[in-house]
């Protein structure tokens, strides 16, 4: 692979993986918190009401894998489009555009950096769960699980790299963030299955990829879901190469970066 | 028996142009450097030497013409073009994550360079940065944050370093240091580009001068012929007035204070005899040979240029 992806690459995601750990109160311990708030309130309030599966799976169980992928895809997202958009405002993104790194060592650079620190915020979301929640847990398909964990954050992680390239202030990212990636993850079934909803904003959940992502990841929790895995993990894969396509096409024209 | 190939130069551009919106910033730009040369690049603000610099490193795409390193041109095959380029920027730029170590290994490792700590501790130490070495970039003063670019710039050991005024900013002692640093790796042999503002040290380092107006090259000749360009002769008089005659000579007045443009010792005769015929008392009188900065203001105030090569080098003598 010389030539394709050099060893500047992982100098680039050590770099990448520095910058999140060296604030890891901000990146890794409060997302973990939020994500439990969530799980308390919401649990709390809707566990006797809301029925999911038919009554097969508790709602604070159902609950779990929402949160966790919610995490994966909400910091793989924060993290490549955060620190894009720090270095091209700051201007030290010159240090990464001078030397001979090729648009793929960036993008994998980049999204493998995101794709840890989703993972890791997911992690840390699944563990505090299983000490806090009552009961054994049993994970189904622990495989079909990490593969749409993985997808999904290198998804996110793309789209963070497409935002933080595009963005060229703060409340652009944000725009992105709060208009974009908010409502599709909400609206994805984190908290509810589709099933539950009206006709019309199920058949309109289908058009939201985060929903193939999450229903997929649930199914590895539970063996149940709304939509076959099979087809979620290739409509996932397809999302993902189509993605990492135009965020590479971005990345060689120099698009905002090499003016 | 062949002839022996003519060096690879360290910089060669051909027909450089470049345009932001309205601003022609580049216009048809050519030029080439030789390896080893020590290179001015000089222009009032806003002339393109900035633009110049980043087509070569690649941090802007050309709208024509062709730039390479080495060889190596800088678009299809960047990899080997910047891999020979080290650039330290003009602005004053950082990522507040890091230490200055780490900024510099980090760098380092951009260009594949993983164990490259006996370098980077040498480059520390001649950049008078070892007590700081463990510092965060925050807390560093601006002339140290530039002398870490600097480093940074130098991190890749490249044949051809440009540097887009690396001193403003820094004190004179480090200056004169960081000079020194500098003039070595040039008789090492690299090829040194410099930007500066500080004309009199563009004089004093570069053997080759590029002068830059509205994003052309309006003068280019060694050091020493753009001074000679312009032989003769600056003398400040303090005095009241002038003598009948000298007043068209006076190029520049400070109060009482006259500043007189002669061709050669040899009228500084005449110019006594006539201050003296008149009674004009003399303050005070100073000589001095010219210097890039009146070379570099006599090129400035020049009459619009023309594209032709040959006229290039011409410089009205107004
Ligand atoms: N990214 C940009 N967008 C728009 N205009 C630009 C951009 N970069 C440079 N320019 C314009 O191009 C012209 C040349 O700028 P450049 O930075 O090359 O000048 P310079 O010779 O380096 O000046 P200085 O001595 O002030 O650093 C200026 O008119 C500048 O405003
Ligand atoms: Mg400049």
């Amino acid at each position: 692979m010389r030539g394709v992806v050099g060893a500047g690459m992982l100098t680039l995601l050590q770099k990448e993986l520095l910058r999140f750990w060296k604030v890891s109160f901000q990146t890794i311990a409060a997302p973990v918190l939020t994500a439990l708030l969530y799980l308390l309130i919401f649990s709390h309030v809707l566990e006797s009401r809301v029925s999911v599966f038919n009554g097969q799976v508790r709602y604070t169980d159902f609950l779990v894998p929402g949160l966790v992928m919610m995490s994966v895809l909400q910091n793989a997202f924060a993290n490549a489009s955060s620190s894009l958009i720090q270095s091209k405002i700051t201007g030290n993104l010159v240090f990464v555009l001078l030397p001979p790194l090729s648009p793929l060592d960036m993008y994998a650079a980049y999204v493998l950096g995101a794709m840890v620190r989703g993972l890791v915020v997911g992690l840390g979301v699944f563990i505090v769960t299983l000490v806090l929640l009552p009961g054994p847990f049993h994970m189904a398909h622990p495989i079909v699980a990490i593969a749409f964990a993985v997808l999904g954050s290198a998804i996110l992680g793309t789209l963070g790299v497409i935002a933080g390239i595009w963005a060229d202030k703060f409340d652009e990212l944000a725009a992105f963030q709060n208009f974009l990636i908010m409502p599709l993850t909400f609206l994805s079934g984190v908290f509810y299955s589709i099933h539950t909803l009206p006709p019309f904003w199920q058949a309109l959940s289908h058009f939201n990829p985060f929903f193939y992502m999450i229903d997929g990841f649930r199914y590895g929790f539970f063996g149940l879901s709304d939509i076959d895995p099979g087809i979620s993990l290739g409509l996932v894969a397809i999302a993902a190469i189509v993605l990492a396509a135009v965020a590479l096409s971005m990345l060689a024209r120099g698009y905002k970066l090499r003016h | 028996m062949p002839a022996a190939a003519p060096p690879v130069p360290a910089v060669e551009i051909a027909g450089l142009s470049k345009r932001f919106g309205e601003v022609q910033a580049l216009c048809d730009v050519d030029l080439r450097v030789a390896p080893g040369e020590f290179f001015g690049l000089l222009g009032p603000n806003g002339a393109g030497k900035t633009t110049l610099i980043s087509i070569l490193a690649g941090l802007t795409r050309a709208d024509r013409g062709t730039a390479s390193i080495l060889g190596h041109d800088v678009v299809s095959d960047y990899r080997e073009a910047r891999r020979a380029l080290g650039v330290v920027p003009q602005e004053l730029v950082f990522d507040p994550f890091f230490t200055v170590r780490e900024t510099l290994s980090i760098q380092s490792g951009y260009f594949g360079l993983r164990h490259n700590d006996a370098w980077i501790d040498e480059l520390l130490f001649h950049l008078d940065l070892t007590q700081k070495a463990d510092a965060n970039m925050r807390a560093l003063s601006g002339g140290m944050k530039r002398r870490v670019l600097v480093g940074q710039a130098l991190v890749h050991k490249p044949p051809v370093i440009v540097l887009d005024e690396p001193t403003a900013g820094v004190d004179v002692e480090l200056r004169q240091s960081l000079w020194a640093f500098i003039r070595k790796l040039n008789r090492d042999g690299h090829t040194i580009i410099l930007t500066t503002h500080y004309l009199e040290e563009a004089e004093a380092l570069c053997n080759r001068i590029a002068m830059m107006k509205a994003g052309r090259i309006v003068a280019l000749d060694t050091t020493r012929h753009l001074l000679s360009r312009f032989s003769g002769l600056t003398v400040r008089v303090s005095s009241e007035r002038l003598p009948e005659g000298w007043t068209a000579r006076e190029r520049r007045r400070e109060g009482n204070v006259h500043y007189l443009a002669l061709e050669s010792y040899a009228e500084l005769e005449g110019l006594l005899a006539a201050l003296r015929s008149e009674g004009i008392a003399i303050d005070e009188m100073t000589l001095a040979d010219t210097d890039l900065e009146q070379v570099f203001l006599r090129i400035m105030a020049g009459t619009e240029t023309t594209d032709e090569a040959s006229r290039m080098l011409e410089v009205p003598e107004s």
